[in-house]
């Protein structure tokens, strides 16, 4: 074991967590609290940022799995995003139901991404740089048929009754004049939606790395042709791929427009958003999606907390510094 | 196709004493001749509109094009950051010379401000391109979109030095020479000046040694490389001037509009520039430009193109998309690849009727 081996890192790493467990459970001291601020905006940064990390990994993931498979980057999935997160609104208005749009955006969008598959990527297999074109050009008249239709509003899905209201969470953020704890709430729905978002990726790992078909779009990641040699039809594969990737990002639109909103130009930013997490992650890893999501999420919270104008410069430049070091990106491979 | 070969002029004004010139200028083809002179004596037939907000947009937008067309034709790499160079430049005008904001801007004169403008703007380009060629292909894109995004969300929240969401007002143009170059006639031929000379260094570099080099490195950089060519170093060195060209249309860009702001290099026009690449065709440099006069005279007149078949005029970008769709399934290499091949195919069919004609013929 590594305590065995290494006894006094791993005794430093064990002094290092029960620090950070402190920190995060109990009220700081005043000299503390002088140097970073008070424990309540620190608190919401970081969740705020792990909340925000976990929607960047239901976008993003999709997008790395996409373009893991078929070295497709697919940059109209900022449009899927969009385009699910309008069509669990008109499902949920319709309905009263959050959880019916968050199935008939996935339906939906999957099918979208069946027939783009078929109908567009399959003419054009192994042409990357054409693939890309189109998907920029899908976007572009993605963008404005979803103007046509929903209009130039913000739009905000209702948060169901009992994902109402806060939680109190077990962390101390200070203690009142008499001595009381004061306890840190959360709202309830940003618990779930990271709670779903964690479920989602280990599903997800579990599905790549322990079943059948998790094989095969592994060993399509490492090489596509290989994988058809054996048989496999790989095309079923393809499509399935392209249909939960863009299923995800259609899922990512209703948790987005639950917790923040829906409004054109949302589109493009989660693109850039799942750009930057897959580079700095690594391309075509479900980890490496994870990591950078919780990066790119916690930076964007801590940076807009701590250094508003600047929030922006920080995201890109952990993204310049993951190129200069590792232009695989974290976890990818070579 | 009037604009098709209107930069082919370049040696037009040039002095024919030169020694390779004469050469040059024999393997110009005669339609380019009268596209140049079309060009030179239009002012004299048109209206201020169509020289400034047509053909000077086209000229802009075509040269920023060119830049990204250098890159992906020669060099194999599709750059999205180049109308962010052409940003920056614009915002060094505004910040080095006068605007509205009196307290940022240095109130330089306009010899000083220019170059300093596009050096500035050029090592931006560069330092871009030395992130950009640390991947290939796909990557690239993705690389210089975060790039030119991170741009374009920089300016809008830096107030200090951009002036965040406003940016700036009231650029003037310069006046030299007696010459009010904010005029139109004045401002139409100062761009299809540079645009002439950006088109031809293009077409110059192309045939250099480095930008043969550059060639060879887009078709096998292996090769390249085991043969000793330093084929980032190329790279870099193509960024480098692909900067130039962006960053003198960026100038003309804000003389033109008189103002700069976050959206003149967000992610829209980054795309835009993309766009018009594309559907000019990425192989010759005339293509930016074709590209840019179809996208400009859509632009313009999509309004009433669009009314008048019943949809809404705010329908412009389904036009393009769809038309940019249609390029990229149907001819890869643009309209100047599609009037290339029709050419190709005239040309077939006359030489197999002339061979039909005189069948002992060789």
């Amino acid at each position: 074991m590594l305590f065995e081996r290494r006894p006094l890192i791993s005794l430093l790493i064990l002094v290092a967590a029960i620090v950070c467990l402190w920190l995060l459970l109990a009220a700081w001291p005043a000299e503390l609290e002088a140097v970073i601020g008070r424990k309540r905006v620190f608190m919401n940064a970081l969740f705020n940022g792990i909340t925000l990390g976990g929607l960047y990994f239901l976008v993003a993931s999709g997008f790395t799995l996409i373009f893991g498979l078929m070295r497709n980057v697919n940059l109209a999935h900022g449009s899927l995003y969009l385009f699910g997160g309008y069509v669990g609104y008109t499902i949920g208005v319709a309905t009263g139901s959050w959880l019916l749009s968050f199935l008939g955006a996935f339906v939906a969008m999957a099918l979208l991404g069946v027939i783009l598959q078929l109908v567009v990527f399959r003419r054009m297999e192994g042409e990357e740089l054409r693939q890309t074109l189109v998907t920029i050009g899908i976007s572009i008249v993605l963008a404005d048929i979803l103007l046509w239709m929903w209009g130039g509003d913000f739009y905000q899905i209702q948060t169901p009754d009992w994902l109402f209201g806060a939680t109190t969470l077990p962390f101390v953020l200070a203690a009142k004049s008499n001595g009381e704890a004061v306890y840190m709430t959360y709202p309830m729905v940003r618990i779930a939606i990271l709670a779903g978002a964690i479920v989602i990726g280990v599903v997800m790992w579990l599905a790549l790395n322990r079943t059948r078909i998790g094989m095969m779009i592994r060993a399509g990641v490492d090489d596509r042709d290989m994988l058809s040699a054996t048989g496999i039809r790989i095309q079923i594969v393809f499509v399935a791929v392209f249909a939960l990737g863009a299923g995800l990002a259609g899922i990512a639109g209703v948790v987005g427009g639950t917790f923040q909103s829906l409004a054109p130009g949302e589109d493009t930013r989660f693109l850039l958003a799942s750009l930057v997490v897959v580079i700095v992650g690594g391309m075509g890893s479900i980890p490496g999606a994870a990591l950078g999501a919780l990066l790119i999420g916690l930076s964007e919270q801590f940076g807009s907390v701590y250094m508003p104008t600047y929030a922006v410069v920080l995201t890109f430049l952990i993204m310049v510094l993951v190129l200069a070091f590792r232009p695989q990106g974290l976890l990818g491979a070579r | 196709m009037a604009a098709l070969e209107h930069s082919a002029g370049l040696p037009a004004g040039a002095e024919p004493a030169v020694a390779p010139l004469p050469r040059l200028i024999r393997d110009i083809p005669p339609a380019a001749w009268l596209v140049a002179v079309v060009l030179l004596v239009l002012p004299a037939f048109s209206n201020s509109f169509v020289e400034a907000q047509i053909l000077g947009w086209s000229f802009i937008l075509g040269m920023i094009a060119l830049s990204l067309m250098f890159l992906a034709g020669y060099g194999g790499m599709v750059s999205l950051v180049q109308m962010s160079v052409a940003g920056l430049a614009g915002y060094m005008v505004a910040i080095l010379g006068q605007s509205s904001i009196p307290t940022i801007s240095l109130d330089w004169p306009w010899w000083l401000v220019v170059p300093v403008a596009v050096v500035i703007a050029v090592v931006f380009g560069t330092v871009s391109g030395l992130l950009a060629v640390r991947t290939a292909g796909i990557y690239t894109i993705m690389i210089t979109l975060a790039i030119a995004s991170a741009f374009f969300y920089f300016t809008r929240q830096n107030y200090v030095i951009f002036n965040g969401f406003a940016g700036f007002n009231a650029l003037p143009a310069p006046q030299f020479w007696g010459v009010d170059w904010r005029h139109p006639v004045a401002f139409y031929y100062l761009t299809l000046f540079w645009a002439t000379l950006s088109y031809g260094a293009v077409l110059y570099v192309e045939r250099t040694p480095f930008g043969l080099a550059l060639q060879g490195i887009r078709d096998n950089p292996r090769r390249m490389a085991a043969l000793g060519f330093n084929v980032n170093l190329h790279r870099v060195a193509a960024y480098a001037f692909a900067a130039v060209i962006a960053a003198v249309a960026g100038i003309l860009l804000v003389w033109l509009n008189g103002q700069v702001s976050p959206g003149t290099a967000g992610i829209g026009p980054v795309i835009d520039i993309l766009v018009i690449a594309v559907i000019g065709g990425l192989r010759h440099p005339i293509g930016p430009f074709v590209g840019a006069l179809i996208f400009v005279v859509l632009r313009t007149f999509a309004l009433d193109l669009l009314t008048s078949v019943g949809l809404a005029g705010e329908r412009f970008n389904l036009l393009v998309g769809l038309g940019f769709l249609a390029i990229v399934f149907f001819s890869p290499d643009g309209i100047v690849g599609l009037w290339q091949r029709w050419r190709r195919s005239h040309a077939d069919s006359q030489a197999r009727q002339s061979a039909a004609s005189h069948p002992g013929g060789p």
